[in-house]
């Protein structure tokens, strides 16, 4: 159990070198990066004093030692935009993203559990056809798509819903739909696998061979182990769900992390991106260390694999 | 079996397949066909873009701007699909947009298929360090979220269709070398591979000649059901701004042209490219969830 949780810290610690590396290599040799790194429109003066203040004149791994040092006491730099500190900037936007995400989920649980059970019971049936459907429709349509349609009916033709912005609970309906239909997608998917494989195993025939309804069967005995994978899945989607908001944001103008990189794009605030990628994929990765210990302790066989 | 059966009973007096019975016998397997009709559309649209086109997708008439669909009252049958925010005929684009979207999609899943298997293969057969040193930066990439790396990638070097293909294909190889690996695995235990080695075959001709072989199916399987995720990746980053740039027609480009006008109703800037994203991924998923059925019978029940 030890050697295995220390090998997935290994694994997660290489993952964050990668990205730290990927970024750092990316904007040295992607043009100058002192042009990158300075305000748009900066003068000769003020790009050698970035190169002086970054030292990009020493050594590649001198100046990465340098970059990974910053990154650890929370020094990200200074957006030139908002021109404050990045890392705060990044967390007053984390809560609206959190709340997005939050809504999203349970609008992807309320859709996904109940559609994925039916189809299982009812497998091979027409309702298990329909979800399929239902599934491959929720992965076959970009999440701002369905975002761009749903604000031409719900705020310009019925006038029901605000078309951006954020604030009240309405604000909150179309975003959440739009970034939890895939995932509501992906978590049918797993609910009906995962209750296919639970109806199938011993304790499920001993129930129904002593004779209880199927009803009881699968809402008593199936469904709470059904549910373990999904539910997992969920947290990791969770965080995921926080990351991959960049268009959904923009489309809506949701003030969260994602709407922050937009930004960070569209006025070359480059302090912005990097920092917005370096955390966002540490959360992931920290996450997907989590979900592996976890795992490994729900489920003692899994330690043995790989 | 009832496939072969049908075979048998189809082939024509010369022992060639006619097309009808073709037709019949993919049927008969489940073939998705309207999808793959579907797709195949789409990519002689793109083939025959200049032919098709009825304007120039990238000039329009400013005195002819949001014009609406020809069956809308105001539509002109000079642009059946009306106009965007410059006077552009929307069908023009459509047709247009479909090249961008097959070349992205096709180059990108065969650039990162080809790294993926290649890396896939090497540290399946060669094994020990290497091996480990492949699967540990595929796992440590596999980790990372492949939008915002893309994003971020997108950021860097600036927009352009090359850039793209690029970043998506070096965010996406990852997924082929851990299932070619796995394959490759079991393939080197076989016997003909053991054969090859006592025949004195080079370790380059053995994956070549008799890994490769064996693997291609699951690549293609892979690639195909990969395509679509491809094409939404594209469309979003064109939508951000960070992909194929303006003036060209990319679907994506054009949702957040629609943006425009969407406030003032003019659904079809929206509705239309949207839908034909959304139609070639569908028909790219389905195709992908056949073959997969098709090449891989162990996922046959999920």
């Amino acid at each position: 159990m030890k050697k295995f949780i220390l090998k997935r810290l290994g694994l997660a610690a290489i993952s964050l070198f990668l990205l730290s590396l990927t970024i750092f290599l990316l904007i040295r040799i992607s043009g100058d990066p002192a042009v990158l790194l300075a305000e748009p429109g900066a003068s000769a003066a003020d790009l050698q004093a970035i190169r002086n203040q970054f030292g990009l004149d020493r050594p590649l791994w001198i100046q990465y030692l340098s970059f990974i040092t910053h990154l650890f006491r929370g020094d990200f730099g200074q957006s030139f935009y908002y021109r404050t500190d990045v890392f705060d900037l990044y967390l007053s936007r984390l809560p609206a993203s959190l709340l997005l995400a939050s809504a999203a989920m349970v609008f992807s649980l309320i859709v996904g559990i109940p559609t994925g059970i039916i189809a299982a019971v009812r497998v091979n049936r027409w309702q298990d056809s329909i979800g399929k459907i239902f599934a491959l429709l929720g992965l076959s349509m970009p999440s701002f798509w369905v975002g761009l349609v749903m604000i031409l009916f719900f705020s310009v033709y019925l006038g029901w819903l605000p078309s951006s912005g954020s604030g009240t609970v309405w604000h909150l309906v179309m975003p959440a739909i739009a970034l939890g239909w895939v995932f509501a997608a992906a978590h049918m998917r797993l609910t009906r696998s995962s209750m296919l494989e639970v109806l199938g195993s011993e304790y499920v025939k001993l129930a129904r061979l002593k004779g209880l309804p199927e009803a009881l069967v699968i809402s008593k005995h199936a469904f709470k182990n059904a549910l373990i994978p999904v539910l997992t899945l969920a947290g990791v989607n969770l965080v995921i769900m926080v990351n991959v908001a960049v268009i959904v944001e923009t489309v809506f103008a949701w003030p969260g992390v994602g709407r922050l990189l937009f930004e960070g794009i569209a006025f070359r605030d480059f302090p912005v991106v990097q920092a917005s990628i370096l955390l966002g994929g540490t959360m992931i990765v920290l996450v997907n260390l989590l979900v592996d210990i976890l795992y490994a302790v729900i489920d003692p066989r899994i330690r043995y694999e790989g | 079996m009832n496939g072969s059966g049908t075979v048998a009973n189809s082939r024509s007096a010369s022992g060639i397949l006619t097309l009808p019975s073709r037709l019949a016998f993919l049927r008969s397997e489940g073939f998705p066909l309207i999808p793959s009709a579907i797709l195949l559309t789409i990519m002689l649209v793109a083939i025959f873009a200049n032919t098709l086109a009825p304007h120039n997708p990238e000039v329009g008439v400013l005195g002819d701007r949001f014009k609406p669909p020809a069956w809308q009252t105001n539509g002109t049958l000079d642009h059946l699909l009306g106009t965007d925010h410059l006077g552009r005929d929307v069908l023009s684009r459509l047709i247009f947009g479909a090249r961008i979207s097959v070349i992205v999609g096709l180059m990108v899943i065969i650039v990162a298929g080809f790294i993926g298997t290649a890396l896939g293969i090497i540290s399946g057969y060669l094994g020990r360090w290497v091996d480990q040193v492949i699967m540990r930066i595929t796992d440590a990439w596999l980790a990372l979220p492949a939008l915002m790396l893309a994003i971020f990638l997108a950021a860097i070097v600036g927009p352009g269709v090359s850039n793209i293909i690029i970043i998506l294909a070096a965010v996406w190889w990852t997924r082929y070398a851990r299932v070619i690996r796995g394959e490759v695995l079991s393939v080197r235990e076989r016997d003909f591979v053991r054969l090859a080695v006592v025949a004195g075959c080079s370790k380059w001709t053995i994956m070549r000649k008799h890994i490769l072989p064996n693997v291609v199916n699951s690549a293609i399987v892979l690639a195909t059901l990969q395509l679509g995720q491809v094409i939404i990746a594209e469309a979003g980053l064109s939508f951000l701004g960070v992909g194929v740039p303006p003036p060209q027609p990319a679907w994506g480009l054009m949702l957040a042209d629609g943006k425009k006008g969407l406030m003032a109703g003019y659904w079809w800037l929206t509705v239309l490219p949207g839908s034909c994203i959304m139609l070639m991924v569908l028909s790219a998923n389905l195709l992908g969830d056949w073959l997969r059925v098709k090449f891989d019978p162990q996922l046959r029940q999920l």
